[in-house]
């Protein structure tokens, strides 16, 4: 049972990639819960960083309530996005301020835009991301902290960076995050690996919302099968010991 | 199942029911006194097992199809709505996904079980046979149900399986053509194999109907494999059995729900939360693990088979492999037929008894080989396990009907338990 992570799925990215930093989150194991202040922050990461070219097409801004977040915050963040709304009466689309109940905006209107943006590369939706890469938020963490300067010999396309834990290694993300580049309330150090950090923590809970209540649940019902198991066992040996004294 | 000499009931109610409709007469008969061999041990409990996995996956299943769009456009998103915004709709699904690995993992320790204790034997062969058929359903249902939420995976898995039909000369091609409805999977594909991934179950429950018939036919084995020879052999299934069935499934249920709680995407695989991209292939399409081993024999034939020393190809190597596929299962099917030697239970089976062991270490490296890149090692270790499979059935047991010694049997089971206390004494 010390294998009790969220979402262990085999090492997927193979070839040559190298072994993943260690890094360790409060989600882990059975009894682990999200940090209200870790996903606050990596939701700051997102909004301010990787909105720009990644959608979150599962959420919603009232799931920020989630994470510790007010309703008055929460309308306070969505009133900073305009979205498109309609038809009118008269037919007509129309711009607005964005509510709770909005999924969050996407930085393009579809892939074409995203890729023409981009290099021709499609920079993915975000919100399921740490449950389609083997290793989740390990990876995640490492993908942000893995850029290096490429090995000798090698040459990179136009758009391309080396990155050290992608499939391949060749990645068409230029290094997202670096120090200093998000301004933090609590105090927390705004390094780089900080921010990946959060920001992975983030996108577990983004992917896996349900985590908290689905552990919870778990464990009062393995404690009642258990206890349940008990009794059985117990109904079970007195039923066959009265046979053996006959 | 007729009323034949039915005995009065007290309670009028059911007195009324029972004399129009003996349906309470036959529960009484069939899980209530019905005669069981005392001496069962735990494998005995994966039948019973094997039905509550199957009403689970039949409820959570109907409860998903509530909120599932069947449409390769919506079912992703539809799947993400499951999981996210419909009440307890992330326990379904779990407990659906989780349900048919453990499903699977309940069944194959049933037929393991069936295979030690020669269960298999005369006169129990249809009942066998019926319990292939199921397995093949589950297969079936299996397989289209990891299609539905239209990931990476499902796209990319039913693409290669489908493919495989098109191995089969002459009508291949029309075959795969039909499973698609269309020219590529797509979304007639899906709707197919919704409509089916809900029909199938159904299928199911009425061959394990069948199969408890025929259960209740020739009363059960049992670890000796000596037939009952009367009532101090056996014990009326309740509350004996029924109440150790409780016992086992509850704790079977103990670990289902350790995995639907803290693991619940460990048997699966991250590329199946990625949505079906029919432009872009992943690294390495795997199936279920539950498929491994059947996939592993699929691709262990990696050349044509042909006449020697002439370019005559008479089975190219995709055939063989779809061939030898469908054969490993076959072979299961015909097992009664091909296992003569008299003698049951492997318990009085010294020879059968290590050569089927090592048919179930086998049946894991198949797993093992499925599961990796076919490459290196794995192709000819594949091909080595490959041939000990159909060795095992068409080499080793042929040669053990002629060869093995039959070995004095005890009496009955009740001198088989005694031997077994005196021995431990
Ligand atoms: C300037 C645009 C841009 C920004 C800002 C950006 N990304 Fe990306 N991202 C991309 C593009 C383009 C790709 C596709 C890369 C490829 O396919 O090679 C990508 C790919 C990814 C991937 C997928 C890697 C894989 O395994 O396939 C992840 C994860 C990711 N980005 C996370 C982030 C995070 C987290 C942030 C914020 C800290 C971020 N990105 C900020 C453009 C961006
Ligand atoms: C839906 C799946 C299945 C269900 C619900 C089911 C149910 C049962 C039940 C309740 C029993 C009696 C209890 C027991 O002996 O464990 C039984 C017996 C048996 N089953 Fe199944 N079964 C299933 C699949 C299979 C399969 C796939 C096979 C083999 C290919 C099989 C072969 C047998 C045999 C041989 C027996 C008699 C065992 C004995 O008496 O020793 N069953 N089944």
């Amino acid at each position: 049972m010390v294998f009790l992570f969220v979402a262990p799925q085999a090492h997927a990215a193979g070839g040559n990639t190298a072994e993943l930093p260690d890094v360790h989150f409060s989600f882990e194991g059975p009894f682990g819960t999200y940090d209200r202040g870790a996903l606050q922050r990596g939701f700051q990461v997102y909004k301010n960083v990787c909105s720009a070219c990644h959608a979150m097409k599962y959420l919603s801004y009232r799931n920020l309530a989630d994470m510790g977040y007010s309703e008055g915050q929460i309308k306070a963040i969505a009133a900073d996005y305009e979205v498109t709304d309609g038809p009118n009466e008269e037919g007509e689309m129309f711009e607005r301020t964005a509510r709770p109940s909005d999924k969050f905006k996407a930085p393009y209107a579809n892939d074409a835009q995203a890729r023409y943006a981009n290099n021709g590369a499609l920079p993915v939706d975000l919100s399921l991301i740490a449950k389609a890469r083997g290793e989740g938020p390990h990876y995640l963490y490492g993908l942000l902290t893995g850029y290096e300067a490429p090995p000798e010999g090698v040459t990179l396309a136009i758009g391309q960076h080396w990155n050290k834990y992608m499939e391949g290694n060749k990645i068409a993300m230029a290094a997202p995050l670096s120090d200093d580049v998000v301004a933090y309330e609590d105090g927390t150090p705004t390094t780089k690996e900080q921010y990946a950090k959060d920001v992975s923590h983030f996108l577990m809970w983004a992917a896996e919302p349900k985590m908290e209540v689905r552990k919870r649940t778990g464990i009062k019902v393995v404690l009642f099968l258990l206890a349940f198991a008990g009794i059985m066992y117990a109904v079970k040996k007195k039923i066959w010991a009265d046979l053996k004294k006959k | 199942m007729g009323s034949g000499n039915r005995k009065k009931l007290d309670n009028p109610a059911l007195e009324w029911l029972d004399s129009r409709l003996p349906i309470v007469s036959m529960i009484q008969k069939e899980y209530g006194v019905f005669p069981t061999p005392k001496n069962f041990n735990y494998f005995w409990n994966f039948g019973a097992i094997a039905m509550v996995m199957l009403v689970t996956m039949i409820i959570t299943g109907i409860v998903l199809a509530m909120n599932y769009a069947t449409t390769a456009s919506d079912a992703f998103d539809s799947v993400e709505r499951i999981m996210r915004d419909v009440n307890h709709g992330w326990l379904l699904r779990y407990l659906h996904s989780n349900g048919a690995s453990f499903f699977f993992i309940a069944v194959y320790i049933h037929m393991f079980r069936g295979m030690y204790y020669g269960s298999y034997k005369q006169p129990r062969e249809l009942l066998w046979m019926m319990g292939v058929l199921i397995f093949l359903l589950m297969m079936a249902t299996a397989f289209m149900g990891y299609v539905l939420p239209w990931g990476q995976m499902s796209f990319w898995g039913a693409t290669v399986i489908t493919n495989l039909f098109s191995a089969i000369p002459l009508v291949g091609d029309s075959i795969v053509t039909l499973l698609w409805g269309g020219f590529s999977v797509d979304n007639p594909t899906l709707n197919r194999f919704f409509a089916l991934h809900y029909l199938f179950p159904f299928l199911i429950v009425a061959v394990v109907f069948l199969h408890v018939w025929a259960l209740h036919v020739t009363g059960s084995n049992n670890p000796s494999g000596i037939e009952a020879k009367g009532k101090q052999d056996t014990l009326p299934f309740h509350p004996y059995y029924t109440m150790k069935d409780a016992f086992g499934i509850v704790v079977f249920l103990v670990i289902y729900a350790t995995f639907v709680f803290f693991l619940p995407n460990a048997l699966g695989h991250a590329d199946n939360y990625i949505p079906a991209n029919p432009l872009v292939t992943p690294a390495h399409i795997v199936p279920e693990w539950y498929f491994l081993p059947f996939y592993a024999i699929l691709r262990a034939i990696t050349f044509d088979i042909g006449i020697p020393f002439t370019d005559i190809v008479l089975i190219p190597a995709k055939l063989g492999g779809v061939l030898a596929m469908f054969g490993s299962i076959a072979l299961l099917f015909v097992l009664p037929f091909l296992d003569k030697h008299p003698v049951r239970s492997s318990r009085y089976r010294p020879w059968y008894k290590w050569f089927f062991i090592a048919f179930t270490v086998n049946a894991f490296i198949l797993g093992v080989c499925g599961g990796k890149p076919a490459e290196g090692i794995w192709v000819p270790l594949a091909q080595a396990s490959t041939l000990y499979y159909f060795a095992f059935f068409m080499v080793i047991i042929p040669f053990l009907n002629k060869k093995e010694p039959v070995l004095e049997l005890p009496g009955s089971i009740s001198e088989s338990v005694l031997n077994k206390k005196g021995a431990k004494a």
